[in-house]
């Protein structure tokens, strides 16, 4: 089976979440890429030295500078008359790209996948992670989203794939892009920390949530992360939200700041190979998934510790 | 501008669904059904659109059971003028709901059409998107706000490292995403007032189009579960967890 994998890319580098889906992709057969945006011919380089992988289908053109599914997907379609498989990591862009390319190829899109079972049959979370489905597809070929954090990833270097320029196939003229407002981050990022802090409702506003979680993060060099109900609250921007509606970690070490642990967050976060919690209550259901708990009052505690680490 | 929204029927937000003992599925036997969240946001939105003079017609529309007539009165009594049922028993994946919905489309003519970005229940994010293919229209994704131009259609979508403005033609898909809006409850007297709204029903043999399942669900389980591990009494020894784990040095 041909695999054609979406790569997602910033600033001209290679995003680890492409990483993890060329994983996923080298289960089902040959791995080739597709790269696509507005100069990005070092992002092609960069791209062919992954290990595994063959082909590298370069699309430079103004057209896919910002990742409009509107342009992209036609451009995917006409590279899937020679391959079996697309796959594409459940990053933004990933999710608002696949779909469009399975409808147009007439195929049911396997959404965020957990595993490959065999060439058709996939695992994958439903119910925000409280059931996991094993579904076959009868789709002769197949559209998939890969979940970052259920596929190790691909080592950047020892690959060598051929290089390929692919003809664009233009800007639809349908929708463009206007401006973005990407969070400027000094701190690891969220989705590929080994360590994150995230802090809860229980932090009461913005500025004490910058003074009791950052420092410690700092201490520790770790992510910083926040539970929908403090993201709902104001305290921190949207993209720090780690839940099922937010992101999905799974670093090796969490710490869940005076966040109490809806199902809604857990979904998000359960993964993580240990889990911290601080927190006051201690009947909070955040301690029942938690391999290290601290029941105190996280004013006092969280100081305290970000003084001793 | 008319805006369509298609809303589906799903376990509510609070009720933790347990998995079926033979692992054929998620027991919804009892269980309570309410509108999918996100598809709230939609209807609210575009409620919104219509107090504000941007939109003239809401159109609610659900494919499912004879009891997603219950969601579609919900989107009435919020304020919806309208509603189509396309009734059936059978599990209609996102592929087919957007190859329904793209006929209803053909019909309505709406100038937008609002969604939900996933339902809760299988989670697969794709309707909209899929609907948007099928049409040849441009598709704002994730909105966490949406403003209308004249023939244009501004969408500021929630991504990865922030927030990313697109700007559409209209027609155009927006599905959305939770930091749009609050919907709204609706009041006793709109939820009678909703009783007496125009709901058709139809079936999705009056759209001639092929809704056959293409995946097969195997099994489903319960995900591994993760037992609740030590206390520590105080701040030092979980110092020393954190040590031991290579995290302080």
């Amino acid at each position: 089976m041909k695999t054609l994998v979406w790569v997602e890319h910033e600033g001209g580098a290679v995003k680890d979440a492409t990483l993890s889906a060329v994983t996923a992709a080298a289960k089902l057969g040959e791995v080739h890429l597709l790269v696509a945006g507005a100069g990005v011919g070092g992002v092609g380089e960069a791209a062919a030295k992954i290990a595994g992988v063959g082909k590298v289908h370069v699309a430079d053109d103004a057209a896919f500078g910002h990742a409009l599914a509107e342009n992209v997907a036609p451009l995917v379609v006409e590279l899937m008359g020679s391959h079996d498989a697309f796959v594409a990591p459940a990053t933004s862009n990933g999710k608002n790209i696949a779909p469009r390319v399975a409808a147009l190829l007439d195929v049911m899109q396997i959404s965020d996948i957990l595993s490959v079972e065999s060439e058709d049959t996939f695992t994958r979370p439903i119910y925000a992670g409280n059931a996991i489905a094993t579904v076959k597809s009868k789709d002769a070929k197949k559209v998939i989203t890969v979940r970052g954090t259920a596929f190790e990833k691909a080592t950047r270097e020892g690959g060598s794939g051929a290089v390929e320029a692919v003809a664009s196939t233009g800007d639809k003229g349908i929708s463009s892009f206007v401006g973005a407002e990407i969070a400027k981050q000094e701190r690891p990022e969220l989705t590929s920390a080994k360590v994150i802090v995230s802090g809860g409702r229980a932090l009461k506003d913005g500025e004490t949530f910058e003074e009791v979680i950052y420092p410690l993060a700092d201490k520790l060099g770790a992510a910083v992360g926040a539970s929908r109900a403090a993201v709902d609250a104001g305290y921190v921007p949207n993209d720090y939200q780690v839940g099922q509606t937010g992101k999905i970690v799974a670093p090796e070490v969490y710490i869940a700041v005076g966040i109490s642990g809806a199902i809604q967050h857990l979904a998000g976060m359960k993964d993580s190979k240990t889990i911290i919690a601080i927190n006051k209550d201690e009947d909070a259901p955040i301690f029942q998934v938690a391999d290290i708990g601290l029941v105190g009052d996280l004013f006092k505690v969280v100081p305290e510790l970000t003084g001793k680490v | 501008m008319k805006i369509l929204v298609p809303v589906k029927r799903v376990i509510d937000y609070n009720v933790k669904p347990r998995v079926k003992a033979d692992g054929t599925g998620v027991d919804l036997a009892n269980v309570k059904m309410s509108m999918n969240p996100f598809d709230e946001i939609a209807v609210e939105e575009a409620i919104r659109l219509k107090e504000k003079g941007v939109a003239t017609e809401v159109v609610a529309v659900s494919i499912g059971v004879a009891k997603a007539q219950e969601t579609l009165r919900t989107a009435l009594a919020m304020g919806a003028d309208r509603a189509i049922l396309i009734q059936t028993d059978d599990e209609v994946e996102p592929l087919g709901v957007a190859k329904l919905l793209a006929k209803v489309q053909e019909e309505e003519g709406a100038g937008l059409i609002i969604l939900g970005k996933q339902a809760i229940d299988d989670d697969s994010n794709q309707t909209g998107q899929m609907l948007a293919a099928l049409l040849n229209l441009p598709q704002g994704t994730f909105a966490s706000k949406v403003e209308v131009e004249g023939d244009k259609v501004s969408v500021t979508r929630e991504v990865d490292g922030g927030l990313e403005t697109v700007k559409l033609n209209v027609p155009a898909i927006v599905t959305t995403d939770l930091r749009l809006n609050e919907p709204r409850y609706a009041s006793l007297p709109n939820i009678m007032k909703a009783k007496s709204k125009p709901l058709a029903t139809k079936a999705p043999a009056d759209y001639g189009v092929d809704i056959g399942a293409r995946l097969e669900t195997l099994k489903v389980v319960e995900p591994a579960k993760r037992s609740a591990g030590v206390k520590v009494a105080d701040v030092d020894e979980l110092v020393a967890k954190l040590k031991a784990l290579g995290v302080a040095a």
